[in-house]
């Protein structure tokens, strides 16, 4: 393999330095790169062409500098220098002992081609989950109730042509009706997977902001001087013909900040397919999860099958059903990522239920921060739900003040009813008086007496 | 001095030093193999940290122009890499009508060189630059996606296509150095195209070496209670921690104020420098400042 295709048709022709050598140091950088690859860093072939040619001018017998040329040129952002560094020292340093030690000193061809045959260990585990019987026979039965249930709407669909009288849809969606007020709290797995169903269908826009960009338009504010001089050519020297130019609107960014503590475990898993739905519909959405401590799943998220996405983001997560700490969540999102994410007028969608072990006047300061940096702030409880709801917690309390619009979560009907309410977004800011608030929240949670 | 006589990362080094820039051998190998690989070069870090004034060093240390193109939101190709002179034109052809010139050899000439108004990207690959300038493209993430998108075609051919006249592609490869203070996440696609480097802030010794080679009037002791005062204020829970620009802005606040060491009145006076939110000002103005004024000044 002297020649290797590059991206432009070119062929990059490998220096005969030492071929045996050299041919061994990109095979090594190869499998290093791979290797980088499957724990989820951005290392392609044509980075790793370039990395082969960038060697040429260091001097790769100095440690430093080869580590030095390699992060610089295969790592593509800060956050992930720690896995680097680890991959790093595994696989040039740790690896090398534990395979001296089995083999003994013999590197040789024999045992690098066994290696070459090995299935990488994503294909491995993808292989054992294919064999994983259980698993396997549940997707089984999921398939035949499906079909089942195909057969019957095609048997009703037949029967409607035979006999008007009959509508099926009508039953179709009274039972999709009742699903939806239903509380998520009280379904049955089936109804779980219905109702991860449903979500698929959502659609999803978010209110539009005006950006500072410009486009052309028929009518607008702002000349198009390099099309005015173009048009008007044809009558010489006078202006004719004006087009414009106007503002280009642009969906605000959503971010998302779900509690997945103990007290929303019967909901945290429906949620967050919900926000796998709403991250794949829209498109700048940022997805938070928080117990004790705050963790990001944006990337996890991104993964195109639901439940692929929610197994990442559990392996990610640390303290899935553990305590709730919402003041130093919010702090350490305020500390680390809202300049980094609340920029161009995001939405800001926070999801708990407002039971809180943290210090309320962490809370309090960090909610307040945060509706200051962002355009609006929801949110949302599932525990909202119920009639007579109460914002008896200290954390809702003092978190009320500070929320622009405050909605349940606790069935389908509510997640239809956000959606109308992130589209109807416009630019005009939600009145924020705090101490108007306060009132109101003192109000709402006294305890009413029924007459 | 030329790229070509900068053959090692210790060359590199030296000649930052010379430009009194401290960098750290990690740093001088990312801008070394910038250089020599002619990729552009996306430094990431806290504001503050010195990205922008790697761009200024190295065009000091090339002896060539900066070209600096400072990204907003909004920034399209009329203002980051070319316009035509609208009024100019209108001029010309008014000119042209008059003296009775037919109309398509106007057209030709008002679509060109001459009537065209270059802006920095478009300088970076002008043909006629006799030396490869550096360019900056300064807080890229500020720019919107539409325009890091551009950025794309740009960064991997070194060439732009202006309908009017043509393919124009630099003779000269510009040294890109592209910053960005992360308000917005950059795209895969351009990092992949880039060499990254992250710039930590520094370390304590390194800090002192850097404000002695930008300043050399200071007293070495004040210079050394404040590397150690502002050290310990990074490791407070900040909003926005000072970055190195603060720490030399504070030492000139202080020598206007003709302090030759760190005394808790003027130091609590000038903290304006150093912190920029009031939440900060606060958290720290209590006992800590104190606390931290009392180690800063045992360092000496």
């Amino acid at each position: 393999m002297n020649a290797l295709p590059q991206e432009n048709g070119n062929y990059f022709v490998l220096r005969p330095l030492d071929i045996e050598r050299g041919e061994r140091l990109l095979y090594r950088l190869t499998e290093f790169g791979r290797i980088l690859w499957e724990v989820g860093i951005d290392v392609g072939p044509r980075k790793l062409l370039d990395l082969a040619e960038t060697l040429d001018y260091v001097d790769i017998t100095n440690k430093e500098d080869f580590y030095d040329t390699l992060k610089c040129s295969l790592l593509p952002r800060h956050e992930q220098e720690p896995l680097f560094n680890q991959m790093y020292l595994y696989y040039w340093y740790m690896r090398d002992r534990q395979e001296k030690k089995k083999t003994g000193d013999t590197p040789g061809t024999a045992r690098r081609d066994e290696r070459q045959m090995r299935l990488p260990p994503s294909e491995l585990k993808r292989l054992a989950e294919h064999l994983n019987a259980p698993a396997e026979r549940k997707d089984l039965r999921t398939e035949m109730r499906e079909s089942e249930r195909r057969r019957r709407v095609d048997e009703y669909l037949k029967e409607e042509d035979d006999d008007d009288t009959s509508n099926p849809q009508g039953t179709a969606y009274s039972a999709i009706e009742v699903l939806r007020k239903k509380d998520f709290e009280s379904f049955t797995w089936d109804e779980v997977q219905e109702a991860k169903k449903l979500m698929a269908e959502m659609r999803w826009n978010l209110g539009q902001r005006p950006t500072r960009r410009k486009r052309p338009a028929r009518r607008g504010s702002y000349p198009d001087m390099r099309r005015i001089v173009r048009r008007n050519l044809k009558y010489g020297a006078e202006l004719l013909e004006l087009t414009w130019r106007e503002i280009k609107y642009k969906p605000r960014p959503l971010v998302i900040i779900c509690d997945i503590s103990g007290s929303m475990s019967l909901y945290s898993r429906l949620l967050l397919h919900f926000i796998h739905t709403i991250s794949n519909g829209l498109m700048n959405v940022e997805a938070f999860v928080f117990g004790t401590r705050l963790t990001r799943v944006t990337r996890q998220l991104k993964r195109r099958d639901v439940d692929d996405a929610v197994r990442d983001v559990a392996k990610t997560v640390q303290d899935w059903s553990g305590g709730t700490r919402i003041g130093d969540a919010l702090h350490f999102f305020n500390q680390k990522w809202a300049r980094r994410v609340l920029g161009r007028g995001a939405v800001v969608l926070v999801i708990s239920d407002g039971w809180d072990r943290g210090d309320a006047s962490v809370l309090e300061v960090e909610m307040d921060r945060l509706q200051h940096s962002c355009h609006r702030l929801i949110w949302l409880n599932p525990l909202l739900g119920s009639p007579d709801y109460r914002p008896l917690t200290i954390g809702m309390k003092t978190a009320l003040p500070y929320i622009d619009d405050f909605l349940p979560a606790h069935n389908l009907d509510s997640l239809i009813s956000l959606g109308n309410l992130l589209g109807a977004i416009d630019d005009s800011r939600p009145v924020r008086s705090v101490a108007a608030r306060r009132k109101a929240v003192a109000e709402w949670s006294k305890p009413r007496v029924s007459v | 001095m030329d790229q070509e006589q900068l053959t090692t990362i210790e060359d590199v080094q030296r000649a930052m030093f010379a430009q009194h820039y401290i960098a750290d051998r990690s740093l001088a190998t990312a801008v070394f193999l910038a250089l020599k690989r002619r990729k552009p070069l996306l430094l990431e870090g806290e504001p503050g940290v010195g990205k922008t004034e790697i761009a200024k060093v190295l065009a000091a240390i090339l002896d060539t122009r900066l070209i600096r193109l400072q990204c907003y939101e909004g920034i399209d190709v009329s203002t980051a890499v070319y316009e035509w002179n609208y009024t100019r034109q209108m001029l010309h052809i008014r000119l042209m009508e008059a003296a009775g010139i037919n109309r398509q050899e106007e057209l030709k000439e008002i679509f060109g060189p001459d009537f065209m108004i270059q802006r920095p990207l478009l300088q970076a690959i002008d043909p006629a630059n006799t030396r490869a300038p550096v360019l900056l493209i300064d807080e890229l993430d500020r720019s919107d996606e539409e325009f890091e998108a551009y950025l794309l075609e740009l960064l991997s051919d070194f060439q732009i296509t202006i309908p009017e006249i043509g393919t124009i592609s630099a003779k000269e490869t510009p040294v890109v150095i592209i910053t960005s203070n992360r308000t917005r996440e950059i795209h895969d696609a351009l990092r992949r195209r880039c060499l990254y480097f992250w710039i930590d802030f520094p370390t304590l010794e390194k800090e002192y070496s850097i404000v002695l080679a930008r300043m050399p009037e200071v007293p070495e002791r004040l210079a050394k209670q404040v590397c150690a005062f502002v050290h310990e204020l990074r490791s407070a829970d900040l909003f926005k921690a000072p970055g190195i620009a603060e720490t030399l802005d504070w030492i000139s606040s202080l020598l206007a104020l003709d302090q030759l060491e760190l005394v808790e009145g003027p130091v609590r006076d000038t903290l304006g420098a150093l912190l920029k939110y009031q939440d900060d000002v606060l958290k720290v103005g209590g006992n800590d400042v104190h606390k931290m004024l009392k180690k800063a000044q045992g360092v000496s």
